[in-house]
């Protein structure tokens, strides 16, 4: 077994250094870019970039007036002096932790659920799919995700009332099955670069198919990983249409949801409105921008194989 | 969203002679145990949760089911109806115009960023990080400040205007455009780093032995760039189209339909009609026709994206 998880560790150093000769050629050019700088280009992409910060620096802006500011301008001005209160305040009226806790708990889990499942099938349908069950399996998933949200979106709310799953752990169970179909696809294609003998090796040692699995093969998968936790991440983040459908207790509502029910109730509010979407925004937006490369090209590496 | 990239590339190349070398590699003739125990829960797990529901849909689209209560079989009338019915047609209208503006709106504008992200720039990675910030937040969320701008500081700010300073949400001749504005600054985000990875697969010599033989840039765009990235270009017509169709987030976010009904589009009308009107057999028959357009919308501009893209 040692052998096989050596010879995994090799590999894997190997694609690294594969990886990091391919990158430093793609960038290479950018470093060693011989090119003027594009004055027009950098101007135009910082002009249009505007248009990506302003709606942001409105939302900071207004969370942080009284209403009687608000009323007085346009929303862009920088109000003096700052209100504070408008956050404790929709901390308290939105019930904010119970949101962010349900929602930290559906995207953790639907991740958690949807790295171990879907490597798995992935895994088996890579190497099988030369057989008619397995290719059967694989384009009967991947058949699902030319079918809209929509025509399942009824039935299923009667289904998961039924099961008694209209609650955080239903829509933990509907990201994973629901991801499957994409991020088979994105999986199959990379496992199908790993050389066979890998697993031979293992094999040979007396490791059974789970065992290579586990030892072999998911710790090579790593950059997949990334992708596909990334992409179940930010859409169970951020997902309205089935917690909106499916969750039925006002306990269990998700961050969207709250601001959706809060903008019902308090319409005309905008401040506290405001505070209240900034911090259901925050979370998500705090680790990118910490994690911002790390995420883009977890997100390229999906779409292009 | 990734997938479609991928679907195209292996089914033109490499798949099946993998599978092949694995077939004579391992020479058995069924799979190991451990393989159908590996997939077998998963297809039972997929069937209950996503076939059953389907299934159960289209079944209920031959009924009059409300919702509750009792049914009978009433055949091919709720399909027969969806046709007569203005309102469904008015949605799928609103639904085509709004996807057609969004998905031209947003593969132009991504593309002209790509664009100018992929020269050489300053800061470079710094605004490839800010392009991508739309991506991370919900769009309903930041709908209600474009809610907000659109109904609030617009009116203030272009008060000349009358279109603007009468709030173009409450208009009904325009309000679809505010959300396509919203809609498309969200899909920006992820279509211009498909397209980015696009052009970053493109060799510098290519443009080098261009400028040599002296094409200007516009030419070399449509000589080299553009044919070289156009694989990109189908995914990401092909999935805006598909994406932008079922749109609803940011209807909710801006007008919630309104005024009247001038911005409801397929999705909400299905989501209003089917959980609060009492139509839920007569919805999930239109659900049943909207899976059949949006198949064959897909399907069509694959043919015909695909057959213009193997012209060079």
């Amino acid at each position: 077994m040692t052998t096989a998880t050596n010879t995994a560790s090799q590999l894997e150093s190997e694609v690294d250094a594969v990886t990091a000769v391919e990158g430093r050629k793609r960038h290479g050019d950018r470093e060693d870019d011989t090119r003027r700088v594009n004055w027009w280009a950098t101007a135009l992409i910082a002009v249009c970039s505007l248009t990506i910060l302003i709606p942001l620096y409105l939302a900071v802006v207004v969370s942080l007036k009284t209403p009687d500011q608000l009323v007085s301008g346009t929303g862009f001005e920088w109000p003096n002096p700052v209100r504070w209160e408008n956050f404790p305040e929709a901390w308290e009226r939105t019930n904010f932790p119970q949101a962010l806790f349900n929602t930290a708990l559906i995207t953790v889990g639907s991740v958690v659920f949807t790295l171990l499942t879907s490597s798995v099938v992935a895994y088996a349908l890579a190497r099988n799919i030369h057989r008619p069950f397995f290719k059967g399996v694989f384009f009967y998933l991947l058949a699902a995700l030319f079918i809209p949200f929509p025509i399942i979106m009824l039935p299923l709310v009667k289904q998961t009332a039924i099961l008694g799953l209209d609650n955080q752990a239903g829509m933990i169970i509907l990201y994973t099955i629901y991801g499957l179909s994409l991020n088979i696809f994105i999986y199959t294609a990379y496992i199908r670069s790993i050389p066979i003998e890998l697993e031979e090796a293992a094999r040979v040692d007396g490791a059974s198919t789970w065992r290579v699995f586990r030892s072999v093969i998911f710790p090579l998968l790593m950059p997949m990983n990334a992708t596909v936790g990334i992409l179940t991440c930010v859409w169970a983040w951020n997902d309205f249409i089935m917690p909106l459908v499916v969750l039925t207790d006002p306990a269990a509502r998700t961050l969207p949801l709250a601001q959706y029910v809060f903008q019902g109730q308090f319409n005309t509010d905008y401040t506290v409105a405001f505070a209240s979407y900034l911090m259901a925004m925050a979370p998500l937006l705090i680790v990118y921008i910490f994690s911002q490369r790390w995420v883009i090209s977890g997100v390229t590496r999906g779409s292009i194989k | 969203m990734t997938t479609l990239t991928e679907a195209v590339r292996t089914s033109a190349s490499g798949g099946t002679t993998r599978g092949r070398a694995t077939r004579t590699r391992t020479g058995a003739r069924r799979a190991l145990p451990a393989y159908y125990w590996m997939v077998w829960p998963a297809v039972i797990a997929f069937a209950a949760f996503h076939t059953v529901p389907v299934l159960v849909g289209i079944f209920f689209s031959f009924t009059n089911y409300a919702g509750y209560g009792d049914w009978n079989f009433v055949g091919l009338s709720n399909y027969a109806n969806l046709f007569k019915d203005d309102r469904v047609l008015a949605a799928y209208g609103f639904s085509f115009l709004f996807a057609i503006a969004a998905t031209i709106l947003t593969n132009a504008i991504s593309l002209v960023i790509a664009l100018a992200l992929n020269a050489k720039i300053k800061a470079r990675s710094f605004w490839r990080g800010v392009y991508f910030v739309p991506y991370v937040l919900a769009i309903l969320v930041i709908g209600y400040v474009f809610q907000f701008f659109f109904s609030n500081s617009l009116p203030k700010l272009l008060s000349g205007i009358p279109l603007f300073r009468d709030n173009i949400l409450t208009n009904p001749d325009w309000a679809w455009t505010a959300i396509v504005a919203l809609a498309v600054w969200q899909a920006c985000a992820f279509t211009i780093i498909i397209y980015l990875s696009g052009l970053q697969t493109i060799p510098a010599e290519l443009y080098e032995a261009a400028s040599l033989d002296g094409a200007k840039p516009w030419r070399q765009f449509t000589s080299i760039t553009f044919p070289l990235i156009s694989a990109f270009f189908t995914i990401n017509v092909v999935l805006s189209l598909k994406g932008f169709l079922q749109v609803f987030d940011p209807i909710v976010a801006l007008t919630n339909g309104g005024p009247g009904t001038s911005t409801e589009s397929v999705t909400l009308l299905i989501f209003r009609g089917g959980f609060s009107g009492g139509e839920f057999a007569y919805q999930t028959a239109n659900a049943v026709i909207f899976f059949i357009v949006i198949t064959v919308v897909s399907l069509f501009q694959f043919r015909v994206l695909q057959r213009r893209e193997a012209d060079f």
